[in-house]
Formats: C-alpha cells, structure tokens, sequence
C-alpha cells in the first residue's frame, strides 16, 4: 500500500517536471513550477521527510515562482519603455 | 591552460567524484529497511536532551555549527542580492499607479493573510516540538505578508513593511545565534554546546535547552532576510525604472 503511494508520487513528480520542462514561456514555468514544489512536498512527506516537505512548500512553490514572476516582469517592463522611446 | 587540458582535468575530477559517489551508493542500508544506523543515534542523542523533533536536534543541536554556516550563507546571498538591486544613477523611482484588483482576489488575500502569517509563527514557535522550524515558518510568515500586494496595492504593502527594521532583525537574528554559540564558551563548555540551559520538560514549548533560542534566531534571521529579498525584487518590478535617453 505505502510503495503504492510512493511510486504514484513519483509519477507526478516526473510528470510535472516534464512539464515545467516542455512549457517555453517564463511566466507560465513559474506556475508549472509551483504545481512542481506541491508534488515534490508531497513525495517527502509520503517518505517520511516532513521537515523537508515544508521547506519545499514555502521554497519551491511560493518563493521561488513569486521572484521569477516578479524578474519576467522588470524585464518586459523594460522592453516595452525601449519600444517607447524608439 | 589550454581548453582541453582544462576538459580532460574537468573529465578526470568528475570521474572520480562519480566513482566514489556509486562506491558509496552500494554502501547505503536498503530502500525502505529496517537498520538506519545514523537515524536511531541521532533520535537517542535527541531524546537525551528532552527534543522532541529530532530534525530540530540535528539542526540546533547536534550540527549547530553547520546551521551556524547556513545562516550565514543567507545573510550575505541577500546582502549581495541587495546590493544589486538597489536604485542605480541612471535610474529613477515611479510612483506606482493603483491597480483595480478583482473583488474575489482581494476577498481571498485578505481572509488568508492573517491565517498564513499565523500559521508561519506558529510553525516557528514549535520547531522544536513538529516539523518545521525557524527556516520554514520564516519563509511562510514573510511570504504571507506579500498577500497584502495582491489584495490591496505596492503602497499598502511599503505601510505594514519598515524595511529599516527589518534590516535591523536581520543583522541581530544573525549576531543572535553567534552570541548564543560564544555564550557556551564563556559557560565553559565548547561552541555551541547545549549545555547552557535546562533541558526541561519533554514535548513542551520551552524543552531542549538552547534549541528554542536558537530555533527562534534562525526564524526572526528568515523571515527578516525574506522580506528584504522580495521588497529588493518587488522595487526593480514595480517603481524603479531606467531614464530616458541614457
């Protein structure tokens, strides 16, 4: 039952790394990646790992994603005063 | 050096490294097994001192001279962070414009603020009691703040955020634990030894004698670092913005 629950957990977590992997745009990656941080805080804490799972919950899926969000943003930002002044 | 003595040094290194780590790789107990030789001592050591998540005992007690050097490594990733992103000559700050928000996305921030930022302190409070600690509930506690940018706007957020304080929690939190460490010295025992204070009642809130403290240091040190970290990030994205013509 447990192996069962493990290897399903890491399904997902192969799946939605594929995914974050295969998606081209950045702001999108940032959300796939966050969908990635749940399922990894899943898998550690379906291996006994809880401590590990919630750094990996308020890492992976909320900081990180949050300052690439915020990166995507200053550099389009940039390009549309550029486009302005030209 | 030319480019492929730097390869074959390159090939070489990595050789090595991948040997010694699959040497060590057959070595490990089993998936899944019963003998974990390094997990049953280190829950001994941990229970010897009244801790009761063991994870807290490795991190403050047992190997707090590693988290001594993780802290650290923190402190001065943001510190650079900051640097970088500070206002440069050739740019200047714009006020923000106040955004229209989505009645149910402010409706939703604002329910699950308080609640983020409760469950961060509280994950914080019993590090050394659950799962968590200072490093989880600070990045919780700091990140929840920021729901206030999505339900109200940047100018409410800069309000609730002194960045001078936090500046300030963030050096202390720092000097917080190197004291705690030297307070051992001056005890007579070593560096960080947990021999300071009483170990306590097991599974209560003040068990584990200099575990809470330090618990409690590496969470202000988080949380603080965290919030320097996005208002750096949030003022490139929102206010700062490069002049004209240069």
């Amino acid at each position: 039952m447990a192996d069962a629950v493990i290897v399903v957990a890491l399904l997902l977590v192969a799946a939605s790394a594929t995914a974050a992997v295969a998606q081209r745009e950045p702001a999108r990656q940032a959300l796939v990646l966050s969908v990635l941080g749940v399922v990894l805080a899943v898998l550690f804490t379906v291996l006994q790992a809880p401590d590990v799972g919630l750094s990996q919950l308020a890492v992976g899926s909320a900081l990180t994603p949050l300052l690439i969000m915020l990166s995507v943003r200053k550099v389009r930002r940039q390009a549309r005063a550029k486009d302005r002044a030209r | 050096m030319s480019q492929r003595l730097r390869l074959w040094l390159l090939a070489v290194g990595g050789a090595g490294v991948a040997a010694l780590l699959v040497a060590a790789c057959l070595d490990l107990p089993a998936f899944g097994g019963r003998r974990h030789p390094y997990g049953e001592r280190a829950v001994a050591a941990s229970l010897a001192r009244h801790t009761a998540n063991t994870i807290a005992s490795l991190n403050f007690d047992q190997r707090a001279y590693d988290t001594l050097g993780e802290i650290s490594i923190l402190f001065a990733a943001v510190l650079g962070c900051l640097v970088l992103l500070r206002e440069a000559r050739d740019e200047h700050r714009a006020q923000p414009q106040p955004a229209e928000v989505a009645l149910p996305v402010r409706r939703y921030a604002l329910i699950a603020l308080p609640v983020a930022l409760l469950t961060g302190l509280y994950v914080i409070a019993h590090g050394q009691l659950s799962p968590g600690g200072g490093f989880q509930g600070g990045v919780v506690a700091a990140t929840a703040l920021h729901l206030l940018y999505l339900g109200a706007d940047y100018r409410a957020l800069e309000r609730v955020r002194p960045l001078g304080v936090f500046d300030v929690c963030d050096a202390l939190a720092v000097s917080a634990y190197a004291v705690l460490g030297l307070a051992g010295l001056l005890a007579g025992t070593a560096f960080l030894a947990n021999t300071l204070l009483p170990y306590g009642t097991f599974n209560t809130l003040s068990s584990g004698g200099t575990v809470p403290l330090l618990n409690a240091a590496v969470g202000m040190e988080v949380a603080s670092a965290v919030v320097l970290l996005l208002a750096g990030f949030l003022d490139q994205a929102v206010e700062i913005e490069e002049e004209r013509g240069s």
